[in-house]
């Protein structure tokens, strides 16, 4: 086994997963559009990624979606279900520049993890999820478009916030306990 | 929250990844095809199938409640940004009554919703069989048993292991912060949300990654990763009932999307 993929990330995919279903169920509603809220979740889904790097977050946002609504609602919205992989992948995929474990989560990674949580929600849900939502449910464009517009909002809002937040925080706890060093 | 349960029945005897399988190509099904006939059909067969595996309704009623609530936004926000959907797909308008402005209701809109709505219902019963019938332990081992990775199916066994747990502490926080009088019903403002969300999800956060800490660090202990495979306790092989149900949900894919794309489209037309 290599190093970047250990025992750690098997288990933090696991529980992240779980973590981001049971979360499922806490949603703050903004508009009145179908399947779309604030979803303290996603913050979680950004975290993961940013701090155990692609394969994780991508694993979480695609596992963790797919059986949050299977379990919650009772079926898979597959064309939600990709985008939220994407999300997890893209933020993931700078996981060594936000340097979280190492606590070196400074203003500058902040921004540059905001910059990429935009990017990646963009591509996401104004793109992935509609066009997926029109090629397998043929739903009319104007609406999809509209709904993945208000999913992108609201989870840019939250991953802003919130994400950044426990991302800030859990670097400072995280980088403090290295303070062993070795010996020459 | 929907979850296993177990009993004998031929759908329980299956082994997790034939259920695995199924689902996915049921899925994958749904998915590609548009045409009214199939997806009757598919309602029909996961109905008998829902019989057969003796679940109850108790145990899905709640979720079912949530679907068709969902359905029904969903339905009527389809009909509001787009009333002649269905004529463009079907090419034909028959009206039926002005409604009001410049929505009329047609006779292929209603059509095509009706479709959106069964095509969305093929799935839940799979959903829930899926989900009341297999055994997390088991299909663990089975999806490790044709060859996926240990570690990617021992993550899935986790996930599936865990979810009761964090569950549970996801409770015991939100109680000891409502006692501590913070509002989380749907009373408050949509800022003072975010930020009592947000007074849950830190403790919760922060244990989920200690909790990680202390199961790998166990796992390590245990020499997990050492080898290159494992022993499972909850191993059963591939049975001739497995592969004649991996055949039959095959063979049921290919003939319902040569019945589905032999006229050139995936919508089946009864209005020409």
């Amino acid at each position: 086994m290599d190093k970047k993929f250990g025992i750690k990330e098997v288990v933090a995919m696991g529980i992240g997963t779980a973590l981001f279903v049971v979360l499922t169920n806490v949603q703050i509603p903004v508009f009145f559009v179908p399947n779309t809220s604030l979803q303290p979740r996603m913050a979680v889904l950004a975290f993961f990624a940013a701090v155990f790097g692609p394969i994780v977050g991508g694993v979480v946002g695609l596992l963790g979606h797919a059986l949050g609504d299977a379990l919650f609602y009772g079926g898979v919205w597959w064309s939600w279900v990709f985008p939220e992989g994407v999300v997890g992948i893209a933020i993931g995929f700078f996981a060594a520049k936000y340097a979280v474990k190492e606590g070196g989560f400074n203003t500058k990674s902040c921004v540059l993890f905001n910059i990429i949580q935009v990017v990646a929600n963009a591509v996401a849900w104004i793109v992935v999820a509609p066009v997926l939502d029109i090629l397998v449910y043929s739903e009319p464009a104007n609406k999809v478009f509209a709904q993945g517009a208000v999913a992108f909002v609201c989870n840019i809002v939250i991953i802003g916030i919130l994400g950044s937040i426990l991302l800030t925080v859990y670097s400072k706890v995280a980088g403090k306990s290295s303070d062993l060093k070795a010996e020459d | 929250m929907i979850s296993y349960e177990k009993k004998d029945t031929p759908i329980h005897k299956l082994s997790g990844f034939t259920k695995l399988v199924f689902f996915l190509i049921w899925c994958l099904t749904s998915a590609l095809t548009f045409d009214t006939r199939i997806l009757l059909l598919m309602i029909l067969l996961g109905g008998i199938i829902y019989v057969v595996s003796g679940t109850k309704w108790k145990q899905v009623s709640g979720v079912f409640i949530a679907i068709m609530f969902f359905m029904v936004i969903n339905l009527t926000c389809i009909f509001f940004f787009a009333p002649y959907q269905g004529c463009e797909i079907y090419g034909t308008r028959h009206e039926i009554a002005h409604l009001f402005g410049p929505y009329t209701l047609t006779k292929e809109q209603l059509f095509y919703e009706f479709n959106v709505f069964i095509k969305y219902f093929t799935v839940i019963p799979a959903v829930f069989i899926f989900l009341v019938t297999t055994d997390p332990s088991e299909l663990a081992s089975s999806l490790n048993g044709v060859g996926v990775p240990y570690m990617i199916a021992y993550s899935l066994e986790i996930a599936l292991r865990y979810i009761p747990d964090v569950q549970d502490e996801f409770h015991r926080i939100r109680n000891a912060q409502e006692a501590r009088g913070i509002e989380m019903s749907s009373k408050g403002k949509m800022l003072s949300r975010i930020k009592n969300t947000a007074v849950i999800i830190f403790p919760l956060l922060f244990s989920t990654m200690e909790r990680i800490d202390v199961v790998s660090n166990a796992m390590e202990l245990r020499g997990f990763g050492k080898k290159k495979k494992r022993s499972w306790y909850s191993r059963r092989k591939l049975m001739a009932s497995d592969y004649a149900v991996i055949a039959l949900v095959i063979v049921f894919f290919v003939v319902t999307m040569i019945i589905t794309f032999h006229d050139g489209n995936r919508f089946y037309n009864p209005f020409i």
